[in-house]
């Protein structure tokens, strides 16, 4: 079973939509024993960095989710889940977030103010670095991003994919071992963003080669 | 490099898409559903669903309705339309949306914006606003003020502190729509959508007046919309959405290309 992590950090509905428009039931859950017996675990989220850490600690989820991770679950981190993966996160007048990749969140700071921030829309993913979950997909496709601040990872050879926004490129896809996670949003983001889970629901890190 | 969106919008009156001039005359152009997954596989980058009558007849919006297209989707969708409480939100997100449309009822209630903010997050609440031509420069000096309920009504605020206002209070994204060129297609309203544009720094989407490539250009590259709203020259079937991007493509544009 896919567990999708409800932390109160948006609503969850499209994300289940998207998995069972590839066939795949979900099941969306703030209950530990849930999440830690899934098979694969869907880690989402909207909003701001600060209440969601609040809600995963309130909700007693951070020993289940950094337990699956070390476990080897198969994780996927989505926008705002992505984000606060890494150890600390500049909004909300900065908050210690989980830990699991080396890095920061960091806040858009365009300098032509033509560049609106949040950043809304479809925008291309340069591929970085060969990942099983981007099986099929090609260099320069577009997703659908909707975001105000981007992960910032420490090393390079966590980042799959970049994509220019606000005068920089940023790490718009990461990956460390069992982790694999985006900052755009694969479930609304058309028939590449099912491939992308799809390719999930197949993923097998401890065998599939990275 | 961020690409522009196109945005398809359903009209819906007792679950038909319509379409009419200046909010009138509406005639029946088809099953919503149907029209959604064709321009959802034709390209389109959002789309956009009013339950146009909900207001008006003081009822919640047509959740059923919600339900059936974002079911059938998989690409952003906003729905408004009598949508007076967080609870109303709720039930639309958890219907499948991504987005929530507030209009005359954020006007009246602005703490709306900020409840709906905190509750969801900003990127889910978007500020619909229908600002008409005024010449009232006292109270409006932009030279626009709000309308609300289908343009009916004037409340003597000027659309451009409006929209500050609504971006202090955590709007996501404004769509500025005009009544002067809704359903018309001689062009979107570029003055007052660029007047908002330059005064926010949330995205801006034009809605109201297209009728042609062209027009979407301006929005763009002139008004500095990032998205537009489009329907009845896509309803009729007189431009398929790949025309438009190929046409906007051909101007420089950035457009999704590949879908």
């Amino acid at each position: 079973m896919i567990a999708i992590v409800d932390y109160k950090a948006g609503n969850l509905t499209s994300v289940q939509l998207a998995f069972r428009a590839i066939g795949h039931e979900t099941v969306v859950t703030s209950d530990i024993s849930d999440i830690t017996s899934a098979d694969r675990v869907v880690f989402p989220g909207v909003g701001a960095a600060g209440s969601a850490m609040r809600h995963l600690t309130d909700l007693g989820l951070l020993p289940a989710i950094k337990a699956v991770v070390a476990h080897g679950t198969p994780f996927l981190g989505i926008c705002l889940g992505t984000q606060i993966l890494l150890d600390h996160s500049e909004e909300d007048n900065g908050v210690e977030t989980l830990g699991i990749i080396c890095g920061r969140t960091q806040k858009f700071t365009p300098s032509d103010p033509w560049q609106k921030v949040p950043q809304i829309g479809w925008n291309r993913i340069r591929i970085e670095k060969k990942h099983p979950l981007l099986e099929n997909i090609e260099d320069g496709s577009e997703f659908y991003f909707v975001h105000s601040y981007y992960p910032a990872p420490a090393a390079f050879e966590d980042v799959l994919c970049t994509t220019d926004y606000a005068d920089i490129s940023f790490a718009s896809m990461l990956g460390r071992g069992n982790v694999a996670a985006t900052q755009f949003h694969p479930e609304k983001s058309g028939r590449i963003g099912l491939r992308l889970l799809e390719n999930f629901t197949r993923w097998n890190p401890k065998t599939d080669l990275n | 490099m961020l690409t522009k969106r196109i945005i398809p919008c359903l009209d819906i009156i007792k679950r038909r898409v319509t379409k009419g001039v200046k909010f009138k005359n509406n005639v029946d152009l088809g099953d919503p559903v149907q029209m959604a997954v064709g321009y959802s596989e034709g390209g389109c980058d959002e789309l956009v669903m009013y339950d146009i009558t909900a207001s008006a007849e003081g009822r919640p919006i047509d959740i059923g309705m919600v339900q059936d297209i974002a079911k059938s989707i998989r690409i952003p969708f906003a729905v408004g339309g009598g949508i007076a409480t967080l609870e109303d939100m709720s039930r639309v997100l958890l219907a499948g949306a991504e987005k929530i449309s507030v209009n005359s009822l954020a006007v009246h209630n602005p703490d709306i914006i900020a409840q709906g903010s905190r509750a969801f997050g900003a990127q889910c609440i978007v500020l619909g606003m229908d600002p008409v031509s005024t010449e009232n420069r006292r109270t409006c000096p932009s030279g626009y003020e709000v309308t609300t309920r289908g343009f009916r009504e004037h409340t003597g605020m000027d659309a451009v502190e409006w929209a500050k206002q609504a971006e202090q209070l955590g709007i996501g994204e404004i769509v500025v729509n005009s009544v002067d060129a809704d359903g018309t297609r001689t062009g979107f309203e570029l003055k007052v959508t660029r007047l908002i544009a330059e005064a926010v720094r949330v995205p801006v989407v034009a809605s109201g007046g297209a009728g042609c490539p062209e027009h979407l250009r301006e929005a763009f590259n002139v008004a500095h919309a990032d998205a537009a709203i489009v329907a009845g020259m896509l309803h009729t079937g007189e431009y398929s959405i790949r025309q438009l991007k190929d046409a906007l493509n051909c101007y420089g544009i950035p457009m999704r290309m590949h879908w």
